[in-house]
């Protein structure tokens, strides 16, 4: 048998019908639904009178547009997320789907639910309408976003038309050094491949500093895959991941467990299977990241200045130039002197226990500096009552973060988690684009350590100066 | 869906790399059930003053481009999210084709659900049809769906690649989910198979 990539595994795996030119049907194992991508899907169902093919399969919660403050029990005040939110809650019980409704305890963002229930399972095909569906990857699952018509093609068909794409291994040498986290990894790679080098690949992470992250930090790299233009992101499973499955509400149990994995343990790139493209870093060089443009690829070390259009080639000096302006930074400009008014820390990039504690560590003991607004948003409601019930919560209490339910929020800000015209945001969720966190906000992208820092001295902070 | 063969008219200049997703349909416009009436939002924050009024520099707000019926974009068009109000908006505005060196694979798939042509070509060939769109209204490029040809204004011809299936999809009109359910015994068989091998799914 030829070698095979991890990718090559899944996708033969799950290959339903293939036609002459390639074209294949892929089969769905696992179908999350969010509000905002699926209405439009669920009402061509309707209007075709067709069922849902696998409910079953099929898993959804409301996180783009909910409010995160604690009235949000009384009913969401907006109107279209309103009608949005209770949408989904009607195609959920009309075609029987699995549903966490807005105020239950394991409502949250959809990326975070899906592996916290157990639902995402190494092997596995994993889509959502939504391109953070690749965080999925952290599990040794083929899992990526796809548009609101291929939503409702999956809810008819469980499967997805798809040509295959090309295989990239990126690989991260070494061991960290402190202060450096997944974050700073998937960005730093971002920073190497630029947003669209990983166009038309599928990436498998490798390299003894991927195999050292938690399953949080697999889920953080993998997540980003998607910013470096890659259809998706995935790391083979090994005992970490085996050891984060077990046990939870919807992986298999008894001798299914078993069955299940020793198919896992399968699930590896051969040593000698071809790659069509090849990233390595080492891990060693990699330091605390902050972005300081309107691109996921404007990465630069926290000890860099503020770069100017002349350093760049092509197309991207005129987009450095708008960058630079919407940002209002000027070329030379230390990073580490860069003045914010708003931390944000959650989304499905940084929104996990993890994330929290890592926050929270450089947080104890501490304020934020006055005038700051910093708003902390756990990733799902079990998040939020882990991080109660282990004294983080009131770490970001105490130092002045606003302690949110669990959602989306400023991530892309269609809830009232906004920024006003011209401010600026440490964010640790995923894409800093003009207008992302609100009209005229701007975003620097960072890890939820470095985000805690800048809260407390209100400026861009190298994080090792204050461990 | 609506077909595309073929189409002839003015093409917009947009040569900014990294036109992302929330550039071309801010999320505030994501709040809707519906598909329609998105093209009075497209390109929403770059068209407009936070006041409402319209930015007159901005290509799709020159006389010359509100009709236009091409867009003509820098690298990496539609990287981000993948929503497909994206294409919605582009479609309803007009546009049916967008021309392009490179675009983010999500919304590379949703144009064809959407009966929009995305092409991608060559540097070279892109200088010259971004220069012919720089050219106005009376610059009018044609795309031939059916021979795979871009025409310019000056009657340069540049060919274009396009996938088989996706092609013959666009060509006549045909929706994947009917396509796909003439298959249901495929699905079916994969199904029976899979829950023998793999149970725990």
């Amino acid at each position: 048998m030829s070698p095979k990539t991890l990718y090559d595994k899944i996708w033969d795996a799950h290959v339903a019908h293939e036609t002459d030119d390639g074209t294949c049907l892929l089969y769905i194992d696992r179908h999350l639904v969010h509000e905002v991508t699926s209405p439009q899907a669920f009402e061509g169902l309707r209007m075709a009178g067709r069922p849902v093919r696998a409910p079953e399969k099929t898993i959804a919660v409301p996180d783009h547009n909910v409010p995160t403050t604690p009235d949000r029990v009384n009913g969401i005040d907006n109107e279209e997320s309103r009608i949005q939110v209770e949408a989904l809650d009607k195609n959920a019980r009309d075609f029987g789907i699995n549903y966490y409704p807005v105020n239950d305890v394991r409502q949250g963002i959809v990326h975070i639910v899906g592996p916290e229930q157990g639902w995402t399972l190494p092997g596995m095909t994993v889509v959502c309408g939504d391109s953070h569906t690749a965080t999925h990857g952290a599990f040794g699952s083929l899992a990526h976003g796809i548009g609101t018509s291929e939503v409702e093609h999956v809810l008819a068909t469980q499967t997805l038309i798809q040509k295959k794409s090309k295989n990239m291994k990126v690989e991260i040498t070494g061991k960290l050094n402190p202060g450096v986290t997944a974050k700073d990894i998937t960005l730093a790679v971002i920073g190497e491949t630029g947003t669209a080098g990983g166009t038309g690949y599928v990436i498998e992470y490798c390299g003894e500093a991927i195999r050292d992250l938690s399953m949080e930090g697999r889920m953080t790299v993998c997540n980003m895959a998607i910013e470096g233009g890659a259809r998706a992101g995935l790391i083979a499973p090994d005992e970490t991941t085996f050891d984060y499955v077990k046990g939870r509400p919807h992986a298999p149990k008894g001798a299914q467990w078993e069955a299940a994995l020793t198919w896992w343990k399968t699930l590896y790139s051969d040593d000698d299977a071809h790659w069509d493209k090849v990233v390595t870093l080492r891990g060693e060089d990699i330091a605390p990241v902050v972005t300081w443009g309107t691109s996921p690829e404007d990465v630069l070390p926290i000890t860099a200045t503020v770069p100017s259009p002349e350093d760049f080639e092509g197309g991207k000096v005129e987009a450095a130039k708008r960058s630079l302006d919407y940002m209002g930074l000027e070329p030379g400009t230390p990073l580490n002197e860069i003045e914010i008014d708003t931390v944000f820390i959650g989304s499905c990039t940084n929104g996990r226990i993890e994330d929290l504690r890592a926050a929270a560590e450089i947080l104890k003991g501490k304020k934020i500096k006055d005038g700051m607004r910093a708003m902390v948003v756990p990733g799902s409601g079990l998040v939020r009552a882990q991080a109660e019930e282990e004294g983080v919560a009131q770490v970001f209490r105490d130092a002045g973060f606003e302690w949110r339910l669990a959602g989306c929020s400023m991530c892309l800000a269609m809830n009232p988690d906004q920024l006003q015209p011209g401010e600026r945001c440490a964010a640790t969720s995923n894409r800093n684009f003009e207008g992302r966190q609100g009209r005229g906000g701007r975003t620097h992208l960072l890890s939820p350590a470095m985000a805690a820092a800048a809260a407390i001295t209100g400026r861009l902070t190298d994080v090792r100066e204050l461990m | 869906m609506d077909k595309f063969e073929r189409l002839t008219g003015v093409a917009a200049p947009m040569p900014l790399i990294n036109i992302d997703t929330d550039m071309i349909i801010p999320k505030v416009h994501l709040k809707t059930i519906k598909r329609s009436g998105l093209g009075k939002n497209l390109f929403d924050e770059m068209r407009y003053h936070d006041h409402g009024g319209e930015k007159e520099d901005f290509v799709l707000n020159q006389p010359a481009y509100r009709q236009a019926e091409i867009l003509v974009a820098g690298d990496n068009f539609g990287c981000g999210s993948s929503r497909e109000h994206a294409p919605w908006a582009i479609k309803d505005f007009g546009i049916r084709c967008v021309i392009s060196t490179s675009f983010a694979d999500i919304f590379f798939n949703n144009c064809f659900k959407n009966g929009i042509l995305p092409i991608v070509v060559a540097e070279e060939h892109h200088d010259i049809i971004m220069e012919d769109a720089h050219k106005g209204e009376n610059a009018r490029i044609s795309v031939h769906l059916d021979v795979q040809e871009i025409i310019t204004s000056d009657g340069v011809v540049i060919e274009f690649e396009v996938d088989a299936h996706r092609k013959h999809c666009l060509l006549h009109g045909l929706d994947d989910i009917g396509q796909t359910m003439e298959k249901a015994h495929a699905i079916d068989a994969f199904e029976g198979k899979a829950s023998q091998e793999r149970p725990w799914v």
